[in-house]
């Protein structure tokens, strides 16, 4: 029943994701219209795979650091990506490319330098020490980002604000196809490591016992998750709250196990986003909001009521 | 003696990175099929480093650790938690679920990468869930569980994993005399009846008295003594060990310890 309520939503959302927009196209022309075509539908499916993404990095970070409040973001990745794209803007890197691949490069360094923290005490990654890392390298990146932009002249500003805050207005089939492309691997890795993470909640030591190599799963799966975020965050900019969210509310919905956890954190990732987006260039329109703004507004009041049942349970 | 050789522990020295001294020195120990051994020795005396250094979770300086006649540091975690399950000291319950998938990720090591839950684990899930008397246990969910029955629905876990040795820590430890007797009794069954070795870490010096085969007596990360409890837990062994007065009495042919009374005006 639940499944059928997810498989639903997702029609729902991608539907109303073609139909929807500043422009009035009609529903008879809806699948011959360009508009459709080339901006609404390659939007969606892009809102879409960036959500999934973010959904099941969310799900793999949260079991990785075994701390039910951490999100993709907080591991500096969001510092890193923020520092790359403004960097592009900065010094007027140029090529379509630029910002998207600087916030690329930005995001695994920030990744490589936590992970480096993280080994600090010896060959074992340290899930406490990757969480504290992460934060210190995320202020340490935001830092170096501030003082670019206090540089920088007020129409790059504005644009390097606005990207951080995140949006899919550059989506198009070629990063559509990107994503593609790029996210399959991680995500394997991932769902491979569904059963040993389902372990790991126990403890490193019990999930030894019983038979998972914790060693190379925390590897694995602090890198995958974070390449997923690389990824969504070079496409998309900073979009909050999904990664931390879509994971509590699959939780509840079915269960801890990570073999559905990671499919339905994606499908429901997915429709989260691709429904924020809708709303973020419709509500305003012809104007846009950035999205991460949506996801923001709506996802710290839901937020607030998980914490309270966190809290009271 | 010609039963299966479980574990062969020889000459094994541990020393934590920063520690002044070595977690254990020297110690030898083997477990055969068929066998119950209590692990005695006061805090700190290097029994869980024991465990571990022979499950290869720690790595020795010195000397050699073996399952089934294999280096432990050769074993993937996976080949050798279908051949040795462990009930640990402790453990999280990050996210709230029930005993029935408690005890299914016993089954872990027995699955394939993406293949699914076959009617074999379940049925291995089930004859677990039997031998631990948790059958009536199966639906409810892991935070509203006794200490008793946490402790039969780990052991549980543990059975579901199939294996030929049975490592516990201190399994017993804030169970209520009942739970404790009956967790001796059905570690001692499961001993008996299918043949499994047991090796058990406990503070219950009495009890491993009554119901292991053999004793090994941990101090400062040295073995004391080593042997059948009739002939380790002399008055002398254990005033040493434990640093405090007993009386050793016996009863239906196993020594009893009884800890004295430290009065001032006696000194």
């Amino acid at each position: 029943m639940r499944y059928v309520l997810l498989a639903a939503a997702v029609l729902a959302t991608l539907a109303a994701a073609l139909l929807l927009g500043p422009a009035n196209v009609p529903f008879g022309d809806l699948l011959a219209s360009p508009i459709v075509w080339q901006l609404r539908l390659p939007r969606a499916l892009l809102a879409f795979l960036v959500g999934g993404a973010l959904g099941v990095s969310g799900v793999g970070l949260q079991a990785l650091v075994r701390n039910p409040l951490a999100d993709p973001f907080l591991l500096g990745l969001s510092g890193g990506a923020g520092l790359g794209a403004v960097v592009a803007i900065a010094f007027h890197l140029p090529g379509p490319w630029a910002l998207p691949l600087a916030a690329f490069v930005g995001a695994v360094g920030a990744m490589a330098l936590v992970y480096r923290l993280g080994l600090m005490g010896g060959a074992e990654l340290d899930p406490r020490i990757l969480l504290l890392g992460g934060v210190a390298v995320g202020a340490f990146a935001a830092a170096i980002t501030t003082a670019l932009v206090s540089l920088a002249e007020a129409a790059e500003l504005r644009n390097a604000f606005l990207w951080l805050w995140g949006g899919f207005s550059g989506a198009s089939w070629t990063t559509v196809l990107v994503m593609l492309v790029y996210a399959p691997l991680p995500l394997v890795v991932l769902v491979a490591a569904a059963r040993p993470l389902d372990l790991l909640a126990l403890g490193e030591e019990p999930a030894q016992y019983l038979g998972a190599d914790v060693r190379r799963l925390k590897r694995l799966v602090y890198l995958s998750a974070s390449l997923l975020t690389a990824a969504a965050v070079a496409v998309a900019g900073v979009i909050g709250f999904v990664g931390l969210i879509v994971p509590h509310v699959c939780r509840l919905l079915w269960g801890r196990l990570h073999h559905t956890l990671f499919p339905t954190a994606f499908l429901t990732g997915g429709v989260l986003l691709a429904a924020a987006d809708t709303l973020a260039r419709t509500v305003v329109a012809p104007r846009e909001l950035p999205v991460g703004i949506v996801t923001a507004l709506v996802g710290v009041p839901l937020f607030a009521f998980l914490l309270r049942r966190w809290t009271v349970s | 003696m010609d039963r299966e050789l479980i574990v062969t522990v020889s000459d094994l020295t541990c020393r934590y990175a920063s520690a002044p001294r070595d977690a254990l020195q020297a110690v030898s120990l083997q477990v055969r099929a068929g066998e119950f051994h209590a692990l005695l020795g006061p805090n700190g005396s290097g029994k869980t480093t024991l465990l571990r250094a022979a499950l290869g979770l720690v790595r020795p300086v010195q000397g050699r650790a073996e399952i089934l006649g294999r280096p432990a540091s050769d074993w993937s975690r996976r080949d050798l938690a279908r051949v040795v399950g462990v009930v640990p000291q402790r453990e999280e319950n990050l996210f709230p679920q029930r005993v029935h998938e408690t005890v299914l990720l016993g089954r872990y090591p027995h699955l394939s990468l993406f293949g699914g839950v076959r009617a074999a684990d379940r049925a291995a899930v089930e004859r677990a869930l039997v031998a631990c008397d948790a059958v009536d246990l199966a639906d409810r969910w892991l935070w509203t569980l006794s200490g008793g029955e946490y402790q039969r629905v780990r052991l549980a876990r543990a059975l579901a994993q199939e294996p030929q040795l049975l490592v516990l820590d201190e399994p017993t430890a804030s169970l209520d005399l009942r739970h404790e007797m009956e967790l001796f009794e059905l570690v001692r069954a499961l001993v008996d009846g299918p043949g499994l070795a047991a090796l058990m870490i406990t503070h219950h010096v009495n009890l491993a008295a009554r119901f292991a085969d053999q004793a090994l007596i941990l101090a400062e990360g040295r073995a004391v003594a080593r042997g059948a409890p009739a002939d380790v837990l002399t008055r002398e062994t254990v005033e040493r060990v434990f640093s405090w007065p007993v009386a050793i009495q016996p009863f239906e042919g196993r020594p009893q310890m009884i800890p004295l009374r430290q009065r001032k005006d006696a000194l």
